[in-house]
C-alpha cells in the first residue's frame, strides 16, 4: 500500500475516534496555525502608519501558499464576539525572509474591522485568513515605463508592488488631505531621494481633488506608460474616462475598494430557506447584510463584490445587482454574490 | 387544566404589557451579547474537549479501577458537558450571531445518536413553539405517558413509571425515537415513506458511529483493557442519559406546571405565547456549577421565554424574569433538584392509575380570555 492510502486509512481510523467531532477539532486546540489546519493567521504586531492608518503584521498558518505583489488577502476578525470578513490589500513583499505577511489598514469612520485593527487589535490574536487573490498585479515582463495613480489607501497594493519589484522608470502621483495623511511618506521620499521612484504628491485639502487633465503637467508622458491606479470611485471613474478618451484603455488597470452602489429597488421578503428563516429586506441593503442580521451563517469576504467569497444559489424570485441594477431571477443552478445584491421583490436564498 | 386557572386574574392588557417587559428584557441582552459571551461558549467548548480527551486516555488503563473511577466519572461529565451546555444552546442557534461556522446550529453535531438535524426540528420547532400543548408537544410524555388528569386512563399507563425508567436509561435512544415520530410512523403505510425512509437511515448511521466509537474502536485501543473500556463507557452513557432525563422531567413536570389545551393557542397572541411559556415552565434551584451541568435548563422558564438567548446569560435574566411573576402575581416553580425530581416522578406514579374527573371543570382559557 502506499504511503498516501496509508495516511488515508489512518485518518479515517481517527475520524472514528473522534467522532461526531473531527481531528482537527482537537487538533486545533494545541496547534491552529499547523499545516492541513484551516487557514489562520497570528497577528504578531500593529505599527502605526499614521494618525489612523496602522501596519499590521501576520504569521499565516502552514497552508499559507504565498500572494503575487498588487494581491489582497481576507481575513475574518472576531470584534465583540462576531466575526467580520474583510479584504485587505497585501503590503508586504513576496520576499519577505521571515514568512511573514503584512497589510495596511486604514480606519474608515464607522468601520468596525478597520478601527478594531488600526486601534484595537492586539499582538497575539489569532483571525481567519484566506489565500490572497486579486489580478491587480504586474505582468509577468516588468513593463518599462510605469506610472502609479493613488488616493488614500488606494496606496496598499501599490506598495506591495513597490516594495516587490525595482523599477526602470516608475511615477507615483498620490492623493491625500494633508502630508501627515500620506501612509509610507518616509518610505516613499527616500525611494525618491534615491531616484528610485519619482513621487508627486497631491494634498487635497490645499490643492482640492485632483483634476485629471492636470496628469498633461504632472506626467507628460502619462499615456505611454503603463498604469495601476487605486483609489476612490470618482478618481478611477475619471481616470478611465480620460484614458479611453485618449484612446489608450488597455494601460490602465484599476482597483476598486468599495462598490458603487447605483440602483435600488424594490425589497421584499427575503427566505433563506435552509435555515428556515424569513426575513423583510428593502430594496438597498444587500442580502449578505440581511441574512447576517437574522443569524444565518452567510460566507463573504471582500463584501464588494469582487472576491466571490459570498456567492449563493437563488433558488426563488429575483435580486437586483446593486452596482448596475441587472436583475437577475432564479433558475436552477443560478448563483448570487449576497454582497451586491439586494432583493427585487419576494426570493428564496439557499443558506 | 387544573382546577383553578392560575392566571384568571391577568387582563388582556395586562398579558400584553407582560409581553412588552419580556420583549425589553430579551432586546437588553442582545444589545449587550459580546466578546466575553463569545469567550465564554469557546472556552467551555475547549475544556469539554481537553476533558474528554483526557478521560479517554486514563480509560486506556481502565483496568486499574482507580483508573476506571476516574477516566468513567471524567467522561460521564464530558457528555453530559456536550449534550447540555454545549449542543442543546448551540443547536438552538443561541450562538449563531458569532457568526464562527465551527460554533453554528446548523454545523454542529453532538455526541448522541439523534442526529442534529433531527432533534433540531422535533425540539425547536415543535416542542418550543406548542410547549404544553396536549396533542402538539409530543415531549409532553413522550407519547408512552399519560401527564394531566384531563387524559384518558388506558390500562398501558399502569406500565409507566417502568417505561420511564427504561426512557431514563436509554434516553438517547428514546430521544433518537421521539425525534423519528416512530410510534407513528411504524403503521404500514409511513414506514415505506421515503421521506421518513431517509430519516431512519440517517438516525441508523448516526447511532452506528457511536456505537463504534464507544463500543468498539475505544475499547479495542486499550487492548487488555477492553472489557473496563467497554464497561466505562457504557456507565457514561448511562450516567449522561439518567442525568439529562432528570434536568429534562425538571422542565416541565413537576407538580403546578400547566399544560394547554389544543383549542386553547389558537390566536394566541405574543403576550399570550409568553404566559403559555411561563406557566408551563419550571426551574432548578442550586449553585452556580448546578446551573452549568443542567446546561442552564434550571433556568428552564428563562430558556423557554429566550430559547436563542446565549445560556450564560440566563442567571442574570432570571432575576428579571422572576420579578416579573411577582408583579404579576404568578407562581415561579422552582426547587432544589431532589425535589424537583421526586414532584415529576410522583406525578408519573399518580397519573399511572386512573382518577376521577376533577369536580370543578374550568371554562376553556380561550373563551376566559376573550370575555377578558
Ligand atoms: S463578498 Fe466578495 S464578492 Fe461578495
Amino acid at each position: 500500500m502506499t504511503n498516501v492510502a496509508l495516511r488515508g486509512r489512518a485518518w479515517k481510523l481517527l475520524e472514528m475516534v473522534t467522532t461526531p467531532l473531527l481531528p482537527s477539532d482537537y487538533l486545533d486546540l494545541v496547534s491552529p496555525l499547523r499545516a492541513g489546519a484551516d487557514l489562520r493567521g497570528r497577528i504578531e504586531a500593529v505599527h502605526p502608519e499614521t494618525d489612523d492608518a496602522a501596519t499590521v503584521v501576520i504569521r499565516p498558518g502552514r497552508g499559507w501558499r504565498g500572494h503575487t505583489a498588487g494581491q489582497y488577502v481576507r481575513i475574518g476578525v472576531d470584534i465583540d464576539g462576531v466575526r467580520l470578513w474583510r479584504a485587505y490589500s497585501i503590503t508586504s513583499p513576496t520576499s519577505r525572509r521571515d514568512g511573514r505577511l503584512t497589510i495596511t489598514v486604514k480606519a474608515i469612520p464607522d468601520g468596525k474591522v478597520s478601527n478594531h485593527l488600526v486601534r484595537r487589535a492586539k499582538p497575539g490574536t489569532l483571525i481567519q485568513l484566506d489565500q490572497p487573490t486579486g489580478d491587480f498585479v504586474l505582468p509577468p515582463a516588468k513593463p518599462a515605463k510605469v506610472l502609479f495613480l493613488t488616493a488614500g489607501s488606494g496606496i496598499t497594493p501599490v506598495m506591495g508592488m513597490l516594495r516587490d519589484t525595482e523599477f526602470d522608470d516608475v511615477v507615483m502621483v498620490h492623493c491625500a488631505p494633508k502630508p501627515h495623511d500620506v501612509i509610507f511618506r518616509d518610505e516613499l521620499l527616500g525611494l525618491d531621494a534615491d531616484k528610485k521612484l519619482r513621487l508627486t504628491e497631491v494634498h487635497t485639502d490645499t490643492d482640492g481633488k485632483l483634476d485629471i487633465a492636470r496628469l498633461d503637467e504632472l506626467v507628460p508622458d502619462w499615456a505611454e506608460r503603463e498604469t495601476w491606479a487605486c483609489g476612490p470611485a470618482g478618481l478611477l471613474d475619471a481616470a478611465e474616462e480620460y484614458w479611453t478618451g485618449h484612446g489608450v484603455p488597455a494601460r490602465l488597470h484599476t482597483e476598486r475598494f468599495r462598490p458603487a452602489v447605483v440602483v435600488t429597488g424594490d425589497g421584499g421578503e427575503v427566505t433563506f430557506s435552509t435555515t428556515g428563516r424569513t426575513v423583510d429586506a428593502d430594496g438597498a441593503t444587500p442580502l449578505l447584510d440581511i441574512g447576517e442580521e437574522a443569524g444565518v451563517l452567510m460566507p463573504s469576504g471582500c463584501r464588494m463584490g469582487i472576491c466571490f467569497g459570498c456567492v449563493t444559489p437563488l433558488k426563488a424570485g429575483a435580486v437586483r445587482d446593486l452596482r448596475t441594477g441587472e436583475i437577475t431571477e432564479a433558475e436552477p443552478g443560478v448563483l448570487i454574490q449576497t454582497c451586491v445584491s439586494a432583493a427585487a421583490g419576494p426570493c428564496d436564498i439557499e443558506r | 387544566m387544573t382546577a383553578i386557572d392560575p392566571t384568571a386574574h391577568l387582563t388582556a392588557e395586562q398579558i400584553e404589557e407582560l409581553g412588552r417587559e419580556l420583549d425589553a428584557i430579551r432586546d437588553e441582552v442582545i444589545a449587550s451579547r459580546g466578546e466575553s459571551d463569545a469567550a465564554y461558549i469557546r472556552k467551555v467548548i475547549s475544556a469539554q474537549r481537553k476533558l474528554e480527551l483526557v478521560s479517554r486516555g486514563v480509560l486506556l488503563f481502565s483496568i486499574f479501577p482507580p483508573a476506571w473511577l476516574l477516566g468513567t466519572a471524567g467522561l460521564s461529565v464530558a457528555k453530559i458537558m456536550d449534550n447540555m451546555e454545549i449542543g442543546h444552546n448551540i443547536l438552538h442557534g443561541q450562538w449563531d450571531w458569532m457568526r464562527d461556522p465551527k460554533i453554528h446550529s446548523t454545523t454542529w453535531e453532538w455526541d448522541h445518536v439523534s442526529p442534529s438535524e433531527q432533534w433540531k426540528h422535533s425540539h425547536n420547532e415543535l416542542h418550543h413553539t406548542y410547549t404544553n400543548v396536549i396533542g402538539k408537544d409530543n415531549d409532553l410524555g413522550y407519547g408512552i405517558m399519560r401527564v394531566d388528569e384531563d387524559q384518558k386512563w388506558h390500562p398501558f399507563h399502569l406500565g409507566q413509571p417502568l417505561w420511564n425508567f427504561l426512557n431514563a436509561c436509554f434516553f438517547e435512544y428514546g430521544i433518537a425515537a421521539y425525534d423519528l415520530e416512530l410510534g407513528k410512523n411504524l403503521h404500514k403505510r409511513r414506514r415505506n415513506n421515503p421521506e421518513f425512509r431517509a430519516r431512519a437511515r440517517a438516525v441508523g448511521r448516526k447511532i452506528r458511529k457511536q456505537v463504534l466509537k464507544d463500543y468498539v474502536i475505544h475499547p479495542l485501543l486499550s487492548g487488555p483493557s477492553f472489557l473496563s473500556t467497554l464497561a466505562a463507557t457504557f456507565t457514561a452513557n448511562l450516567v449522561r442519559n439518567l442525568w439529562t432525563h432528570s434536568v429534562i422531567m425538571c422542565g416541565h413536570f413537576p407538580e403546578g406546571v400547566q399544560v394547554f389545551e389544543r383549542r386553547s393557542i389558537k390566536g394566541e397572541t405574543r403576550g399570550q405565547w409568553y404566559l403559555r411559556q411561563m406557566m408551563g415552565s419550571a426551574n432548578i434551584s442550586g449553585s452556580k456549577a448546578m446551573h452549568f451541568m443542567t446546561g442552564n435548563l434550571s433556568h428552564q422558564i428563562e430558556h423557554h421565554l429566550f430559547p436563542d438567548l446565549p445560556s450564560n446569560r440566563y442567571a442574570e435574566v432570571a432575576v428579571k424574569v422572576r420579578a416579573l411573576f411577582e408583579k404579576y402575581e404568578l407562581e415561579y416553580i422552582t426547587g432544589p433538584l431532589p425535589k424537583q425530581v421526586f414532584s415529576a416522578w410522583h406525578k408519573v406514579f399518580r397519573l399511572s392509575l386512573p382518577n376521577k374527573k376533577p369536580a370543578v371543570r374550568t371554562p376553556d382559557r380561550e373563551q376566559e380570555l376573550a370575555a377578558a
